[in-house]
């Protein structure tokens, strides 16, 4: 793999970008892998890249469906931060939000991590109380966020409202450290690097079926032919339930549709990312100057990857009264993708009852942000049997009622 | 925008006048029921891609929650029907059947 760099810009300039490589290569799949990953979006490509470069397996495919990063990984917001209040949820967040500063250089990939610094917007008194035990929990966790008031929310936000009539601005949690990063750029550079070491990865290549043997897994059946494996890692986010369903086992998940959308691109206005729970809507502004807009999930099961005009209308009616001038804005584009939702709104990173098969699943809404964490720890689970980030997401927590309850500590999409 | 018909007030409610309440016909464990039941019971969802039964609530209508089959890879609906029902109707199955052929969902086909 040639090396990105400032100089390659001045040798390609010098002949007319004709030697630009191809970023990873397209291979047809080989009869066995040790490690078969199944879904080339971020978390699965984050699993490969940390099992190769981590503990020194390359003997890797990745099975994608569609096109590689074409789920989720290109339909979110690019949200990065770790202010949650659990320890075990702030100890991955923090990892990956620490992992995606030196993305960059680790991968030789452009992400374009942008820490431009996250504020969570107190609107009640009870989101004060709430955000305000989140900066102590935080301190305790060693991630750096305080709480501010709202005349410091004015100044990093000056086109913010902070004394609507219905939802005055009381303060905010701040992390400075987060931010927003490329999202496509963080799958195709994790995809340059499993391909520089050796790994396959294969897109448009279905996975159908999860054949056992006494138990265990030994390969999976795909539109492009049956291919062996030893391990075999479920890293699919919407469709868990789907692939589970294959090997023989449920997950407590369901899937539902989350939306975004952008508005036409305005000159720059807002340097920070702005989440307001209160009202359900968030916001940041993109380089190319639109500004990105998410809300929350459709209440109901969905596989469609589509959105619905009345969130949309729901999201921004909300936004409106923070950000008074976004009400002239016109609507570029809006889409959905699909999030698989667990009771408490904590991923799973597990064993599962048939030996050999690991799952990665459970993001919900917050995917984005712990994908360097998520395909850390799910490298190590995969590798060694047991991983101390993965180890209280695992699926027994559901028996055993020992929740990571952030449904009520994020009282909102996360 | 998803439109249901209330099988208790006869209106056709678009979605915004409903609240949806997650996978129907769930069979209830309690005291004395084995860890795995009552784990199930709280946790484990079909969550199928195509047939779904689910409940809804009429809430800013009649007030009252009722059924609807319905396919999560498209969002068809198949139909509504009452919740005083611990399985699906033979008509509502039927029209799934016409729109489905070979359907199945946990145990009931």
């Amino acid at each position: 793999m040639r090396r990105y760099s400032a100089f390659a810009i001045a040798r390609e300039a010098a002949r007319y970008h004709s030697g630009w490589e191809r970023a990873w290569a397209s291979p047809e799949p080989k009869k066995k892998y040790d490690v078969i990953i199944v879904g080339a979006g971020g978390h699965g490509l984050a699993t490969a890249y940390y099992l190769g470069k981590n503990f020194g397996i390359t003997n890797v495919a990745v099975l994608e469906k569609g096109w590689l990063g074409g789920g989720n990984t290109g339909r979110n917001t690019t949200i990065i931060r770790s202010n949650y209040l659990q320890d075990t949820s702030a100890a991955i967040y923090e990892k990956a939000r620490s992992l995606y500063e030196t993305m960059s250089q680790d991968l030789n990939y452009n992400v374009m991590f942008s820490p431009r610094g996250v504020i969570m917007l107190a609107q009640t008194e009870h989101e004060v109380r709430g955000y305000q035990r989140t900066a102590h929990a935080n301190a305790l966790q060693g991630v750096k966020t305080e709480f501010i008031g709202p005349q410091r929310v004015k100044e990093l936000v000056p086109i913010i409202n902070i004394s609507g009539p219905r939802y005055p601005v009381l303060g905010g949690l701040w992390q400075e450290r987060g931010g927003t990063a490329r999202h496509d750029a963080v799958a195709w550079g994790y995809a340059r690097a499993c391909s520089d070491m050796g790994m396959d990865i294969i897109q448009k290549c279905e996975v159908t079926g999860v054949r056992r043997e006494g138990g265990k897994v030994v390969g999976v059946d795909t539109t492009k032919g049956a291919i062996d494996c030893d391990k075999l890692g479920l890293v699919v986010a919407g469709h868990s339930g789907v692939l589970a369903d294959m090997a023989g086992f449920r997950l407590p998940i369901e899937s539902l549709a989350l939306q975004a959308l952008v508005s036409e691109p305005i000159k720059p206005c807002m340097d920070v990312v702005v989440m307001a729970n209160t009202v359900h809507g968030y916001m940041s502004q993109s380089d190319k100057g639109e500004m990105v807009i998410g809300g929350g999930t459709d209440g109901f099961n969905n596989y469609t990857q589509r959105g619905s005009f009345h969130h949309v209308e729901e999201t921004v009616r909300a936004l409106v009264e923070t950000f008074p001038m976004i009400s002239r804005l016109k609507m570029l584009r809006q889409w959905g993708g699909i999030v698989d939702m667990t009771g408490d709104r904590s991923p799973i990173l597990s064993k599962t009852p048939v030996e050999g098969v690991f799952v990665n699943c459970g993001w919900g809404t917050g995917g984005f942000k712990s994908i360097p964490g998520s395909g850390w720890a799910m490298a190590e689970l995969m590798a060694k049997g047991h991983s101390p980030l993965a180890e209280e997401f695992g699926l027994n927590r559901f028996a055993e009622g020992r929740f990571i309850d952030e449904s009520v500590a994020a009282g909102v999409a996360h | 925008m998803l439109i249901l018909h209330c099988p208790y007030c006869g209106v056709d409610a678009e979605e915004t006048e409903l609240h949806a309440g997650g996978e129907a016909h769930l069979k209830r464990f309690g005291p004395g029921s084995s860890d795995a039941d009552f784990e199930s019971y709280l946790f484990g969802r079909e969550n199928p891609k195509g047939v779904h039964f689910e409940r809804w609530r009429h809430v800013n209508g009649c007030g009252k929650w009722f059924h609807a089959a319905r396919c999560t890879a498209t969002l068809e609906v198949f139909g509504t029907y009452s919740a005083q029902v611990l399985e699906p109707p033979q008509d509502i199955r039927d029209a799934i059947t016409a729109k489905r052929p070979g359907w199945s969902w946990r145990d009931i086909q």
